[in-house]
């Protein structure tokens, strides 16, 4: 088998566990959203993703109180996803806009804008309560 | 006679722009003698978004996070070579161990794009067997740039003046670990690559350079150095870290002890360059030295120092698939006059037309990924010809459809 290397470590392979981590099931169900509605019922248990890293940069938390309205961070942000409110002196932030740099959360001098581990936003409206933070 | 000139004519095949074939959105034209490419034509530019007018419309500090987009796979790369040229403008001194963290996470990105590369050469050979094996192995330089900066692609780890998280002590454990993993599968990856029959038969002299045609053509990265040009920007004119390292460019002839500039070379330079990568990061993890990672950690300041320069200047690093370089203007505003971008396919594509003459069909899909393009680093202009355009609405589908109709009525 010299000249063919691959066979023997395939054979390897048959016995060692799987790489990929099965997210959100097991087996793929036959529908998704029924699946999804039965997780939300507590009939099902969702198979667990990989867990994130430190320093994992998902969606944007934002404490309003802190937040001083110097405008920095719309300086910073590369996709100009965060909108300024004169009336408020505060700042709105589009999710479906950001890019998740967390450059913002450098800038800000008092600390009023980090980075949570929450990544499955997906949503069918870009306006919808989760999509805006403010 | 008229059947011996039928055998002998020509005809033209079209590839792409999306094709399975290619993982790139690129159209092929090849004018075919039987089952061999006598001519080659391709058009670029289905890719272009407009980077550069959108980068002319931000400050240099949004910026280097737009680079991160330019392209999926060498996402450090980009942002590098442009906060190096904004860095030579506004005459921003780097810190020596934000040197060594550029370099460290560059090297990553190396051996997870070269991996990658591996993996897919597999699978236009149409040997997906070792498709998932080498992105099994890729999954581990993805684990730790996930660890180190907090996310798998777009790392946002390069910012202008130097780098915006340190690699600290109690994170060496882990690299150390994926370095250790890395060289004992490395000698597995050369023998399941390099020995296997199927590969050698498909790869030895098929797409051919030869170091003249490389050096004509102005091929970059592992595609000249697989054709025995010792060519490598971060031996040549070495920036970050590289400097202080010990390393010299990788050549087929040290592995094979000859040079024949095919698919085959290409393989055996990428992997070897997996294993000096390696090495590489070891050598900068034994001498990073101690300090700030930051030139300024205030951003006004950054913004500030950004702002006031005025000049121009080229920042020229070696990513993955070769030389990689941005030119910039800057002219006292806060957005830069100019930002050009030009990425290692560029210069690399044009050696497709060479290297294609001559082979057979059952070649195309391998010998088009052997120089690893890269559409999306490459297209920044889209050319269209005339004025005519030519949009069919569902109204004009419909029209049409019915004139068939009765045109197909009347005939019969």
């Amino acid at each position: 088998m010299s000249f063919l290397p691959a066979i023997p470590e395939v054979l390897r392979q048959f016995f060692k566990r799987p790489a990929t981590n099965l997210f959100p099931a097991k087996y793929l169900p036959s529908s998704v959203t029924k699946y999804l509605k039965s997780v939300q019922e507590g009939n099902a248990a969702i198979n667990p993703p990989v867990e994130t890293p430190p320093n994992f940069r998902g969606k944007i938390l934002y404490d309003r109180d802190t937040c001083i309205g110097c405008k920095l961070c719309i300086r910073v942000c590369p996709a100009n996803a965060i909108e300024f409110l004169p009336d408020t002196k505060k700042v709105r932030i589009f999710v479906t806009q950001c890019i998740f740099c967390s450059q913002c959360n450098d800038a800000c001098p008092v600390d009023a804008l980090h980075m949570s581990d929450e990544f499955l936003l997906a949503d069918e409206d870009r306006y919808s309560e989760n999509m805006i933070v403010e | 006679m008229s059947e011996n000139k039928k055998i002998g004519s020509t005809y033209s095949i079209p590839i792409g722009p999306v094709h399975p074939a290619l993982k790139e959105p690129i159209l092929f034209t090849f004018k075919m003698n039987g089952e061999l490419v006598e001519e080659v034509d391709f058009a670029p530019g289905e890719c272009h978004r407009g980077i550069e007018w959108m980068g002319m419309r931000r400050n240099p500090v949004q910026i280097v996070h737009l680079t991160d987009r330019i392209c999926g796979i060498c996402g450090v790369s980009h942002s590098l070579a442009f906060a190096r040229a904004v860095e030579q403008i506004a005459e921003i001194e780097v810190p020596e161990r934000a040197h060594y963290v550029r370099t460290i996470i560059a090297e990553y990105e190396r051996l997870q794009s070269h991996l990658l590369w591996a993996g897919v050469a597999a699978h236009e050979l149409g040997f997906d067997t070792l498709f998932f094996l080498a992105w099994r192995v890729r999954e581990e330089s993805m684990d730790v740039i996930e660890y180190l900066t907090g996310n798998r692609v777009n790392y946002g780890i390069v910012q202008v003046g130097g780098v915006r998280r340190d690699f600290t002590e109690d994170q060496f454990p882990r690299i150390e670990a994926s370095l250790k993993y890395y060289e004992d599968v490395a000698g597995k990856l050369l023998n399941l690559f390099l020995e296997d029959r199927t590969i050698q038969m498909r790869c030895k002299n098929t797409g051919v350079m030869s170091e003249k045609e490389a050096l004509e053509l102005c091929t970059v990265g592992p595609t000249a150095r697989a054709s025995g040009l010792a060519m490598d920007v971060r031996y040549d004119s070495p920036y970050a870290a590289y400097g202080d390292l010990d390393f010299t460019p990788v050549l087929p002839h040290q592995y094979l002890g000859l040079t024949n500039g095919d698919v085959y070379d290409r393989i055996v330079v990428r992997l070897l360059e997996v294993v000096q990568s390696v090495d590489l990061i070891r050598q900068c993890l034994e001498n990073m030295p101690s300090g700030e990672v930051l030139w300024e950690k205030k951003y006004p300041k950054i913004l500030a120092a950004c702002k006031k320069a005025t000049g121009e200047a080229v920042g020229r690093i070696e990513a993955p698939r070769g030389e990689c370089l941005h030119y910039v203007r800057m002219d006292g505003n806060t957005n830069p006059q100019c930002w050009k971008v030009k990425a290692s396919t560029y210069s690399n594509q044009m050696s497709w037309l060479n290297m294609l003459k001559g082979e057979q069909i059952a070649d195309i899909p391998i010998v088009v990924a052997s120089i690893d393009p890269c559409m999306s680093c490459t297209d920044r202009v889209a050319v269209v010809h005339g004025e005519r355009t030519d949009i069919l609405t569902k109204a004009d589908l419909h029209r049409l459809s019915v004139e068939k109709t009765r045109r197909l009525a009347q005939w019969s």
